[in-house]
């Protein structure tokens, strides 16, 4: 919905979307062009000689085992994760809602995670969880666990899965409190005079109230996992051991800056645009239902 | 009156305070390593102090160029936060109180950017950072001119925030809130003779405070946390930012680094946005959950 445009000046509007427009011209949209213009040639490493080859950067890509490894490795971290962030985001906002005393104590205990930079949490996580000093890999390893993670690809997996779902926990958090609070007591207390338990109010009531804020937390931490996490995994694994935790955002980088393979990390590019695309698509369509029903 | 009795409450408290405790457990043990003395890292895994803490945060403070890549990682997240603000708030100002031709491509325009971060697009990013100029370069290039404009972003304030304030969610929290202004408002300024700009300075810009200081909190931290940017752009040590710094002393391959100084360096990284967080809790939250809407 549009808003009446209440004035009609001449050169004034667009001075002031100019710099926007600007910034967004050339750090935008021609990086982004020249993306797709790129995926569609290979060059030699001095980048003195283009050649348009069409799409073949992305048929050997898609024909290629290794990026579907990255696909898979990307899938099962994003997911895993997400599970991971949501479900603690979501019980940690559910006892805290229910907790009486201490409440904004506890809020702050659990919301700084948040400003930890994803870089640096991976250090924290490793620290924990390295071989020889770690405190929970000494535990795993009394228990029995050769734990490993610098050798033993889903050791490094799990690491890293830990790390960012640890990472985004405290955003889940905000927003579950949030939308917890935001409940209106005195439907839980009509379920509660109903005769029903928590459980059932549980399921019943706080699960669907809270259902758009769980979709937008969903595709925040897709997004989150997919490209955030970067940091985590240059820190901490640099993608593997043997590309375990080789996920795409890394693979573009590694094979653009590391690799000079720049037609097909721009074909990589072009990829992950287009999934990020479709997912704010998939975003806004469930904004504008929320705004029709509220 | 919903029960508040019994064991199930009991039961959510004690994992309240388990959860909490798991949550904290990554940098209670990284306050434990800094206070462990030089070689003796390993001793942390018992949760036991060793009592150096300050002076191992004095060491690591000195150490390094820190006290350097403090003052970058300040600059490149108040020119981010800054920088996008003010482009981003006059902007949706033009696209809200404004009829003017190509809006609507505009309003499309900036609406495309929404959600697609600087990683999926780097390697080009990073060829335009080493040169701004290359787009009117090539523009001009292709329509017959021979120029040579160069203008290198690597290794400058300029190249570590300017590709990062080319996106447009601060655009869209400001014209949902300008959206919500009641245009009473802004028709009774225009019967006291007030222009559009004096609008904006009088009354809107006053009005949008809390929007405005909710967002800085996240743009801060977003600003503080960026990693694969300031890695590409930055070859200088000297222009690096602390995030970057911090990482770069465990990429150390031959030598095991000393943890008790990455720890320390870990946390002074993160103090500043930490504390943003917590003494501004309520405009974080605000914040936050306002981008939702």
């Amino acid at each position: 919905m549009q808003k009446r445009a209440l004035f009609s000046g001449s050169a004034l509007p667009y001075l002031l979307v100019l710099p926007q427009l600007a910034v967004l011209l050339v750090f935008f949209f021609w990086p982004a062009g020249q993306a797709v213009f790129q995926s569609m040639t290979i060059s030699d490493p001095f980048g003195f000689r283009v050649i348009f080859v069409g799409l073949d950067n992305f048929k050997s890509l898609l024909s290629g085992k290794e990026y579907w490894s990255s696909v898979r490795v990307t899938t099962m971290f994003t997911l895993c994760a997400t599970f991971l962030s949501l479900a603690g985001g979501f019980f940690m906002a559910v006892f805290a809602d229910r907790a009486i005393r201490g409440q904004r104590a506890l809020k702050l205990l659990l919301i700084w995670p948040y400003a930890v930079a994803p870089a640096v949490a991976g250090i924290l996580w490793l620290f924990l969880f390295h071989p020889m000093f770690g405190s929970i890999a000494l535990f795993l390893k009394a228990i029995g666990v050769p734990w490993n993670p610098s050798l033993n690809g889903t050791h490094a997996f799990v690491l890293v899965t830990l790390a960012a779902a640890w990472k985004q926990f405290s955003y889940n958090f905000v927003f579950f409190l949030a939308g917890l609070q935001a409940i209106p007591k005195s439907l839980i207390e009509a379920a509660a005079i109903d005769g029903a338990g928590p459980a059932t109010r549980m399921v019943k009531i706080v699960f669907p109230l809270l259902s758009p804020t769980t979709f937008f937390l969903v595709v925040m931490n897709f997004v989150f996992m997919f490209f955030e996490t970067f940091g985590i995994i240059h820190a901490v694994t640099q993608g593997g051991p043997g590309n375990s935790t080789n996920i795409l955002v890394y693979k573009v980088f590694r094979d653009g800056f590391i690799g000079q393979d720049l037609g097909s990390s721009s074909a990589q590019s072009v990829l992950l645009m287009i999934i990020v695309m479709v997912l704010t698509v998939f975003q806004f369509r469930y904004v504008e239902r929320k705004v029709v029903y509220a | 009156m919903v029960e508040h009795t019994g064991w199930f409450d009991r039961v959510a408290t004690a994992l309240l305070i388990v959860g909490t405790i798991a949550v904290c457990l990554p940098i209670l043990l990284a306050l434990v390593v800094v206070s462990m003395p030089d070689g003796q890292e390993l001793q942390a895994v018992y949760f036991i102090p060793g009592g150096h803490f300050l002076e191992n945060m004095a060491r690591a403070w000195t150490r390094e160029d820190l006290g350097r890549q403090i003052v970058n990682s300040l600059v490149m997240a108040a020119g981010i936060t800054v920088g996008k603000i003010a482009i981003c708030i006059i902007s949706a100002f033009a696209l809200v109180y404004f009829q003017f031709r190509y809006r609507q491509i505009i309003f499309w325009m900036i609406f495309a950017t929404l959600m697609l971060p600087i990683e999926v697009r780097i390697v080009p990013t990073y060829e335009v950072a080493s040169n701004a100029l290359l787009p009117a370069q090539q523009i001009a290039t292709f329509l017959g001119f021979d120029l040579n404009l160069q203008w290198s972003l690597l290794n400058s304030y300029w190249g570590l925030t300017l590709p990062l304030i080319a996106s447009a969610t601060a655009t869209f929290l400001y014209r949902q809130f300008f959206l919500s202004v009641p245009e009473e408002l802004c028709e009774a300024a225009r019967i006291d003779g007030a222009g559009p700009l004096t609008f904006f300075f009088y009354i809107l810009l006053p009005m949008s405070l809390t929007t405005t200081a909710a967002l800085s909190v996240i743009l801060f931290i977003y600003g503080w946390n960026q990693y694969l940017w300031p890695l590409l752009i930055t070859t200088d040590s000297s222009m690096s930012t602390v995030v970057v710094g911090v990482a770069q002393q465990i990429a150390v391959d031959e030598a095991d680094p000393k943890w008790n100084m990455v720890m320390a360096a870990a946390i002074i990284a993160t103090l500043p946005p930490v504390l943003v967080v917590l003494l501004l809790q309520r405009w974080f939250v605000k914040g936050l959950v306002d981008a939702e809407k």
